[in-house]
């Protein structure tokens, strides 16, 4: 049957994001060598690594004189269990080999990998003899806030957030990790947002308009007149959200 | 160092306009050549409360559209020649500014003053954010009423992290805290924050406070900046507040109708 795309009524709709993928550092053309290198990564987190995307990367190994046959590698790949899904720094031969087995060229970004981290795993390549799995899973750092927070601004952590000033109401405070407010809280914090129950939320002056911890909320109005303006810990128990005061000891 | 300030709030109506008059003209008397920009392109009122409505002939839009000089642009005060006044245009919308025509004006302004108020229009549109984004010093311009208040927290985030110092990590912009129309017997009656309120939420330098008072709207009505009715308490908080951001220090006033509950409060 005939159907004319301008006759249905969704329509399909570009967006732009971006996704945080490992990139296999490749330094040596030696397929054995690469393969046993990554079986013994990949069982060390088989969870981590089940069905996971990868993008080679073969400047190193081009530059180091190495051959790639860059189907035998995507080949090896596959075996192992992950998904080649792009790759970079590759000579002219390579990225035509990539795209006819439909894997995208990437342009090599020197922003992706910090200098000092390139260094470092440089030196890791020669002792692990030439195949390095370079994740970039960023270590959960914690973000550290000294200035005031206004009204209609927004604080994103990728691991804890400890803020020293006060959050206004309309402000809002968002962390994948645990929250810490050392003053007043007046706007909303969201504390695990990607699902950490265990999170937690801590401030020393609860007048938040909102509080949530892994998608479990309260409004201002929920909070009891026994726990505003004090000083407490919010928790998840059995998917209760659970404020508690903290005693300060003088 | 000529220095910039905006005036600026994010609420309509709270007193900018009769802040940017006040301490341009207090600033001048203290023997600063100072120049007062009307950012409200569309809503020109700063002529008005300057009383100088008569004598625009070009305006701001026209200096950055060089279709005229500064000089030609600029109106010098009546009461004080170290005041010169550059008036919004009525007829054209805030679209007429643009970022690059604005700083340009600014830097040919900075050679010649020490002091340029830039009296910032309602809202944080195009036209606010312009007011502020140059600026080193600012007046944030508050009312003791709820959404004043948080209007002001706003503009403070912007001013934090969308002014030029802040996108070239330079230092940050000083703020300062205004309050404005505060009638200490209505904050007793609980109708107003008390100054204790507003800091408690803003948290930031408290400049001075203006009393509620009938001097402002005959100032405004006869086209003479408050600043210059010395008898009045608005024209003497004005003044305490351009002391005070030359340096001086000098007590709060007006916050109490008693004169000890003052010093009670700040232990003075």
């Amino acid at each position: 049957m005939l159907t004319d795309a301008s006759n249905i009524p969704f329509d399909i709709e570009f967006k732009s994001t971006s996704f945080s993928v490992p990139v296999l550092v490749i330094t040596t053309d030696d397929m054995d060598v690469i393969e046993q290198k990554l079986q013994d990564k990949v069982s060390q987190a088989p969870e981590f690594f089940k069905n996971s995307p990868l993008v080679l990367d073969l400047q190193e190994a081009n530059n180091q004189g190495c051959l790639i046959d860059f189907i035998k590698l995507a080949e090896l790949i596959r075996k192992v269990g992950l998904f080649p899904i792009g790759i970079r720094g590759g000579n002219e031969q390579q990225n035509k080999q990539a795209l006819r087995l439909q894997i995208p060229v990437h342009a090599l970004s020197g922003r992706d990998v910090p200098l000092e981290e390139k260094k470092q795993k440089s030196v890791s390549h020669e002792s692990e003899a030439n195949a390095v799995v370079s994740s970039n899973i960023t270590a959960s750092a914690t973000t550290l806030i000294t200035y005031p927070i206004r009204s209609g601004q927004r604080i994103y952590a990728k691991g804890d957030l400890v803020v020293l000033t006060q959050v206004s109401a309309g402000a809002e405070i968002i962390a994948e990790g645990n929250i810490h407010v050392y003053n007043t809280l007046r706007g909303r914090a969201l504390a695990g947002v990607r699902g950490d129950v265990d999170a937690r939320i801590f401030c020393f002056d609860l007048q938040a308009e909102l509080i949530s911890i892994a998608g479990n909320y309260k409004i201002s109005e929920d909070l009891g007149d026994s726990v505003k303006g004090k000083p407490v810990q919010i928790y998840l128990q059995d998917q209760a959200l659970i404020i508690k005061d903290i005693e300060l000891h003088h | 160092m000529a220095r910039i300030i905006v005036v600026t709030s994010g609420k309509g109506g709270v007193g900018k306009t009769t802040t940017s008059a006040a301490i341009a003209m207090g600033l001048a008397k203290r023997g600063h050549k100072t120049a007062v920009i009307d950012f409200d392109v569309g809503l020109r009122n700063l002529d008005l409360i300057m009383g100088c409505e008569r004598r625009v002939v070009y305006d701001f839009v026209n200096v950055i559209n060089e279709e005229a000089t500064l000089n030609q642009a600029l109106i010098r005060d009546k009461n004080c020649n170290l005041l010169y006044i550059l008036p919004a245009s009525q007829t054209r919308d805030k679209d007429a500014l643009s970022q690059e025509g604005v700083g340009r004006v600014l830097d040919e302004l900075k050679k010649d003053f020490k002091y340029i108020v830039c009296d910032s229009p309602a809202g944080i549109e195009k036209g606010a954010h312009l007011a502020m984004y140059f600026a080193d010093d600012a007046f944030v311009v508050t009312n003791p009423e709820v959404s004043s208040v948080r209007d002001s927290d706003r503009m403070l985030g912007l001013l934090a992290s969308k002014s030029r110092r802040a996108e070239q990590n330079e230092e940050p912009i000083n703020e300062f805290l205004l309050l404005t129309r505060y009638s200490p017997d209505r904050v007793k009656l609980g109708e107003m924050l008390s100054v204790d309120d507003v800091q408690d939420i803003l948290s930031l330098h408290l400049l001075g406070v203006i009393p509620e008072s009938k001097s402002v709207l005959n100032a405004s009505n006869s086209g003479m900046p408050v600043i210059l009715d010395e008898k009045s308490d608005a024209g003497q908080a004005y003044a305490d507040i351009v002391a005070r951001y030359l340096g001086e220090d000098r007590p709060h006033r007006f916050i109490d109708d008693k004169k000890g509950f003052f010093r009670k409060l700040f232990g003075g």
